[in-house]
């Protein structure tokens, strides 16, 4: 019977294999190959006219995080690059505050509406999706610029005298980036509070805790699922972000994915580009660990 | 009090005209069938819901206006409500936390309520980990653990299967007792309020028929519906005359009507455990003829035919063999315990 068994055990063993074969072919060609390929030019030499020569370096890794004088060759670190490191982290921290200030209020209103009104708010939430993301992002700049809508509202209202220079800062970057990223913290959200038991808050009233404290001891904790996952949604996408700092930073406030597109670009320096493409890879990896420690450690101590 | 959900033509009367004193230290049960309002009662006391009209006080104090977190009552919910993201032990301890106890205080406490409840041993797993007995004992350790001056409890049995049901109830007598606590219990089974309360009020369509306690309840119902709702009663149109109880029928069936009934056609009203059965053309007793007989275990129903077509049960004591020996058809004679008939009000 034993024998039986485990044949049988093994039969299903294989059509599963079988099964996800498709799926385990494309991640290999199209998400692991290409990541091997990258690795690997990180470890070459530039050619003179962009792309590499097979020829072993660590020259990529080394532009990295340091530079060399072209006067007296000697090594300091490479302070610009550090610069744009330390603001694609910061402004996705920011965006991902920003999102989570703006989408908890906005699913908790969308999952305490009628059931049959909800799918009507989902759907305006995806509305932005519609669109091409250079051309939301243009239309954000039209808002922000000098003599745009925000601007000129301003003006109008006798609230400012001069425009507000945004454009091309930090801040519309920011802007830009909570925006386009807004939606991707919702969605989990109202994952999360659609399953959250409301009689939760009652308990919670009922012994003796505040507003404040339903919010915090209560309500946090148990969509914290939601949270994780609208953070890593909107946080990993931000790191790498290209379209929006490059229209709405104007080429001023360089971020993690300009930059590395200006290595296999004008730069011409691919294993440079390599390894920051790798790097991002790594903080971002870095940076979802620390989280799931930090979410869970908080988990088992309550 | 009074209690009014929306407005205009949907206006719904959940609670109409509700006035109630509990005593401290008391097991009062609000008992009636679904959307009675005794649940909305619970919640105004509670202060999940504010009356509409009326108040409540608490020792003397009007806590009508206070939100929920002020006042000194906790609840035990329908579904427990146990927060998922706590241990055991942090769920009982939530209250005094919340409250700013300091934590030796808190967790001294939740040590004496872990015990009370025997939950020694599960202080630090999680509800979900838990059976749905141990998950009512944990509901009810949360609720006891800041040592409200009232505890609410809203159907907490009513998840359980009967065995457990029937434990709990025992338990809560237990904890009540310990605690001295005053309990306000809502239920809709009869037989939970009539084991466990020192009084019950019951409710019908947001109106509070009667209060009294178990006893009165049930062998002085005042009208028909709750001498319908709680356990079985035989219904007998009848007349109420100076010397005696009469049926529709003409027959004498009691001695003189107790003081304040009114003269003239009433519905009298017998619990089927106080209807004797004799030989057929027994002096003074009502012939009747059986039509069925259903077997409980203990009791045996006998179901009867009174001459002028009146169906009513008769609930026997089951003999050792368990067969009363009554085959549909038979004739045999009626009569009801003395003082057993009550006459009742509209």
């Amino acid at each position: 019977m034993g024998g039986a068994e485990a044949a049988r055990s093994r039969e299903r063993a294989r059509t599963g294999w079988l099964l996800s074969a498709p799926a385990l072919v494309l991640l290999l060609v199209a998400a692991s190959g290409p990541l091997l390929i990258v690795l690997v030019y990180s470890f070459l030499a530039p050619g003179q006219y962009g792309n590499v020569v097979w020829q072993f370096s660590l020259d990529g890794w080394f532009q990295v995080f340091l530079q060399r004088d072209i006067f007296d060759g000697t090594v300091g670190p490479a302070d610009a690059h550090l610069t744009i490191f330390w603001r694609s982290v910061k402004l996705s921290i920011l965006t991902t505050l920003i999102t989570f200030a703006l989408g908890l209020p906005t699913a908790w209103f969308i999952a305490t509406r009628p059931p049959d009104r909800r799918a009507m708010w989902l759907f305006l939430i995806t509305i932005p999706f519609w669109t091409n993301l250079l051309i939301r992002t243009f239309a954000i700049m039209e808002v922000i610029r000098n003599e745009g809508l925000l601007n000129n509202l301003l003006i109008g209202l006798g609230i400012i005298g001069q425009p507000v220079q945004i454009v091309f800062t930090e801040t519309a970057v920011l802007i830009g980036m909570a925006y386009v990223y807004l939606p991707l913290m919702v969605l989990p959200l109202f994952a999360a509070i659609d399953r959250f038991d409301f009689r939760m808050i009652e308990a919670g009233y009922d012994l003796y805790a505040s507003r404040w404290q339903v919010l915090r001891r209560v309500i946090l904790p148990i969509i914290r699922p939601g949270i994780v996952a609208g953070s890593i949604l909107v946080f990993v996408p931000s790191l790498g972000a290209y379209v929006t700092p490059r229209v709405l930073g104007g080429g001023k406030q360089m971020m993690i994915g300009n930059f590395i597109e200006l290595q296999f670009g004008q730069g011409r320096n691919w294993p440079l580009g390599a390894a920051l493409s790798m790097l991002l890879l790594a903080i971002v990896m870095v940076a979802l660990l620390v989280y799931v420690r930090a979410t869970t450690r908080e988990e088992r101590d309550g | 009090m009074v209690k009014v959900f929306g407005s205009g033509d949907h206006a719904l009367r959940a609670l109409d005209d509700v006035s109630l004193t509990i005593e401290t230290g008391e097991f009062f049960t609000l008992l009636g069938p679904s959307g009675c309002g005794k649940t909305t009662l619970l919640r105004c006391i509670a202060g999940f819901e504010t009356p509409t009209a009326g108040a409540i006080l608490l020792s003397g104090r009007d806590f009508t206006a206070e939100p929920p977190n002020r006042r000194p009552v906790n609840t035990v919910f329908q579904s427990y409500a146990l927060f998922p993201h706590l241990t055991v032990a942090q769920n009982i301890g939530f209250g005094l936390e919340m409250l700013g106890r300091p934590r030796a205080e808190v967790a001294a406490t939740v040590e004496r309520m872990l015990a009370l409840v025997k939950l020694e041993a599960f202080a630090g797993r999680r509800p979900q980990q838990l059976s749905g007995g141990q998950q009512q004992r944990v509901a009810l350790a949360r609720a006891l653990a800041p040592a409200p001056q009232v505890l609410l409890l809203d159907e907490p049995l009513s998840a359980l299967d009967l065995k457990l049901r029937k434990e709990m109830q025992g338990e809560l007598k237990r904890l009540q007792h310990e605690t001295g606590i005053t309990f306000v219990f809502v239920t809709h089974d009869q037989e939970e309020a009539l084991t466990m309360s020192d009084r019950i009020g019951v409710m019908s369509e947001g109106r509070l028929l009667q209060i009294g306690a178990p006893r009165e309840i049930y062998n002085h119902p005042v009208n028909r519906f709750v001498a319908d709702f709680i356990g079985e009663t035989n219904f007998l149109r009848g007349r109420v005359a100076q010397d005696g109880l009469y049926l529709a029928t003409g027959e004498r069936v009691g001695a003189a009507p107790p003081s304040g009934a009114r003269i003239g056609e009433a519905t009298l009203a017998v619990r089927p455990e106080q209807v004797r059965l004799e030989g057929p053309g027994d002096p003074g007793s009502l012939s009747a003829r059986v039509t069925q007989t259903v077997y409980f275990g203990t009791d045996t129903h006998c179901h009867l035919h009174l001459a002028d077509g009146t169906e009513i049960i008769a609930r026997l004591q089951s003999p050792p063999s368990g067969d009363v020996g009554l085959a549909p058809g038979a004739e045999v004679g009626v009569r009801f315990a003395e003082g057993a008939l009550q006459v009742l009000g509209d």
